[in-house]
């Protein structure tokens, strides 16, 4: 790790299935006054930008250029970096290294996505090889079916297992004023809910909304001053698996145990369920909950379901998961990790009202997207 | 901060159209010719920057299809979609944070495969200006009208551009276009968009590019005598053209003075021994050498027809025969990176300088050079 950096500011705009009301670029200036308004900084402060979303929602082709009038990026630097849904924890990684590299002190990392403007499986169907690949992958859910029915299959884990994480991500986005699906959901509502590939259902699986994070990331000397209690960036690690869907282990989540042994090495954290206060993992549907909290390591592969049945991952449990109601509750693809940054942060920082976990001091958070890719951040309260 | 130097360099050929290879064998063997110009192997790369974008690559998430071409597989790894010369910033950061110490980056584009028009349309905006037909060409027509407009900026003076390089196109292996062209043929081509005519316009290329960046702790095991970043500045100016004086580009004057202040150069026309710039047309040469100090505003043209820009001249500009003899998008600014640092190693051939020690390599993205990347490499 290099130099010192944290968190100072996080705005999000408002998410629903459709924000008729504003376009793109008002999009991501809601979100970009939000992030200032919360550091108490002003435009002149920052002094790069970086933004990212997936391109092939919107159409628009080189966002860094289109949006300088909404980003706030007249005459500065600005970059735009996109990896598919791992695209949020891309933008806030590379935040993090804008200012970690010593160019810049004050850097605003946007992510934005207008989904009601897109064919979203249309577009990410592309993603696939054109020859070999894209004849039998039909869209991201799909794929996740083969993930979750393989684990199913090896640990015992049930349809019920899953729908317990939906039934615990609804009820917190109760809590966030900013979420797009503000209703708890019962086990009975999830099982009930339209099949859409077995064993994925309806309420299995994320929605797609519209809306913007932005999140300021600030150098040592600056974070202390503009923030009392900044989040600092404790590690940050990236995997990519294969290019090809065939040739990725279902069974297990490969990228996310590599990514987060590497996190947890530099941020020296040994025992993840114990130290950690609060997780905001990018869950896109319900069997994440489960399988991917064994390949972080928080209990043994196929003890998912108890710790989340046991009530452990909930508000007031021992390490509560996804305070904001999570990907479940809220998608705009390419700021959805980026919102898991800014929620995690906003623990940290003491800041974040209804959904505020107690005493939070150190969060982990994850990104997921491409072809089974991973992103994992550690923040805490203590400088790293 | 510490100091990084690019420590291995790989082009293709560029070609019109490369029908035997897709995108992923591309940046194969530009991460291999990476790898052995440098005298390294993949397992001492601990970082990985991809430069793709899902419409030239009719792709989302178009990264996906490189991982494994670029050995990224079990590495830290991210994209940037933008020139090259901004993926190799993003590449720089990683090493100057003190997270990393070698970082691989590479960009390729098969333009071939797409339709410039339409992809280069959809970086307007969507309600106001895609209506209007504005693509690439188009919109490079309007800048260089309001250059002429604004500057007396004469178009035979761009002819003469065109001329010079892609001459020096025919010193370079790997460019797609060496001709011994005249102005009068430059001014007789056919028109594009007025007043751009068909040798005012690069060609669409298909190739790929990488770049191996190192700390200095790391440069001394290595077989290539390093060549030092010493300052970089980017900027960006509004999306709106109408927003725009297009005939001052603002961001790139405000992109050099953070390259030339980083690298401690107070008077770059002399500091700087050689240029390779951004000239997907013709007129942007002169104007973009405005934009960087090295003349008043409205001389560029001058420097072209009095010599000062040929290769061996007092600043030689693109020797490499520039983006006019071989413009494979976000590909062509590493390119240029890549033959600074081969003028610099004293490596690049037919071409050589005899002067080249301190190299600026410059990069563009959006319509007429709306953001731009200025890099300062020099041999110390």
């Amino acid at each position: 790790m290099g130099r010192r950096v944290a968190i100072t500011g996080f705005g999000q705009t408002h998410h629903s299935a459709r924000r008729w009301d504003v376009n793109g670029l008002e999009l991501i200036q809601e979100a970009v006054s939000r992030a200032l308004e919360d550091a108490e900084l002003s435009l002149e402060d920052i002094d790069a930008v970086v933004i990212g979303n997936m391109d092939h929602f919107e159409g628009i082709n080189y966002v860094d250029t289109w949006s300088v009038e909404g980003a706030g990026a007249f005459m500065k630097p600005i970059l735009k970096v996109t990896t598919g849904g791992t695209t949020g924890t891309t933008i806030a990684i590379a935040g993090y290294y804008h200012v970690a590299s010593g160019l810049f002190d004050n850097v605003l990392a946007i992510g934005w996505e207008k989904n009601s403007e897109s064919d979203t499986t249309g577009a990410i169907i592309t993603c696939s090889d054109p020859i070999w690949d894209r004849f039998s992958y039909s869209g991201a859910i799909p794929s996740l079916a083969v993930e979750a029915s393989a684990y199913m299959k090896r640990y015992g884990v049930t349809e019920k297992d899953a729908a317990r994480v939906t039934v615990r991500d609804r009820a917190n986005a109760v809590n966030n004023p900013y979420a797009h699906l503000r209703k708890a959901v019962t086990i009975e509502e999830v099982m009930s809910s339209p099949m859409l590939t077995e064993p994925i259902k309806l309420l299995d699986i994320c929605p797609r909304s519209d809306g913007a994070a932005a999140v300021i990331f600030s150098s040592e000397d600056k974070a202390t001053r503009i923030c009392r209690c900044p989040a600092w960036i404790q590690a940050v690690s990236v995997r990519h698996d294969t290019t090809w869907f065939g040739d990725i282990d279902y069974t297990r989540l490969v990228s996310l145990e590599s990514a987060a042994r590497e996190a947890f090495k530099i941020a020296g954290i040994r025992e993840p369920l114990k130290e950690f206060d609060v997780c905001e993992l990018y869950l896109p549907y319900s069997f994440a909950g489960l399988k991917w909290m064994e390949s972080i390591g928080f209990c043994g592969p196929g003890e998912a379901p108890r710790l989340v049945w046991d009530g452990q991952t909930d508000m007031g449990g021992s390490l509560p998961v996804n305070p904001s109601g999570g990907v479940l509750s809220t998608n705009c693809i390419g700021a959805t990790g980026l919102l898991r940054v800014g929620e995690a942060a906003l623990q940290i920082m003491g800041r974040a009202d209804k959904r505020q976990v107690e005493g939070a001091r150190l969060a982990m958070v994850t990104g997921f997207g491409g072809c089974f890719w991973s992103d994992v951040l550690v923040l805490g309260a203590e400088k790293p | 901060m510490k100091r990084v130097a690019v420590v291995g360099v790989a082009q293709t050929r560029f070609e019109r159209r490369i029908v035997d290879r897709n995108y992923a064998d591309l940046i194969y063997e530009v991460t291999t010719g990476a790898l052995e110009d440098a005298g390294m192997t993949i397992d001492q790369i601990d970082n990985v920057i991809t430069i793709s974008n899902d419409f030239w690559d009719g792709r989302t998430i178009s990264s996906m299809a490189i991982t494994d071409a670029c050995g990224a597989y079990g590495k830290n790894v991210s994209t940037v979609e933008g020139d090259g010369t901004f993926g190799m910033l993003y590449g720089a950061m990683r090493i100057w944070s003190g997270s990393f110490g070698t970082t691989l980056v590479v960009a390729h584009s098969k333009s071939s495969e797409g339709s410039l028009p339409l992809i280069t349309n959809a970086m307007f905006d969507p309600i106001y200006y895609r209506p209007l037909g504005l693509d690439a060409i188009s919109s490079a027509a309007l800048q260089a009208r309001a250059y002429m407009d604004r500057r007396g900026a004469n178009p035979e003076d761009w002819a003469l551009v065109s001329v010079k390089n892609h001459g020096n196109a025919r010193y370079n292996p790997y460019a797609q276009l060496p001709m011994d062209l005249t102005v009068e043929q430059v001014m007789a081509s056919r028109p594009i968009a007025d007043p751009l005519k068909l040798y005012d316009c690069s060609p669409v290329s298909d190739g790929a590019g990488a770049i191996i960046l190192a700390g200095e702790d790391w440069v001394s095991d290595l077989r290539q005598k390093p060549v030092w970043l010493k300052g970089v500045g980017y900027a960006a100016e509004p999306h709106y053209l109408g927003d725009r004086d297009l005939s001052n580009p603002q961001a790139l004057t405000q992109a050099a003075k953070g390259a030339y202040e980083m690298a401690g150069l107070t008077d770059p026309k002399t500091q700087i021994d050689f240029f390779e710039i951004y000239d997907a047309f013709s007129y942007m040469e002169p104007l973009w050498l405005e934009g960087l100090g090295v003349c008043p505003a409205g001389e560029g043209g001058k420097l072209t027809s009095e010599g000062v820009t040929k290769m061996g001249g007092r600043l030689s500009v693109n020797p490499s025969g520039g983006v006019l003899s071989a413009h494979a998008v976000l590909v062509a600014g590493l390119v240029r990176v890549i033959e600074v640092v081969l003028q610099i190693r004293k490596t690049a051939g037919a071409h050589q300088l005899d002067r080249a020690r301190i190299g600026l390599a410059h990069g563009i993205n959006g319509p007429c050079g709306q953001s731009h990347c200025v890099w300062i490499m020099g041999e110390n």
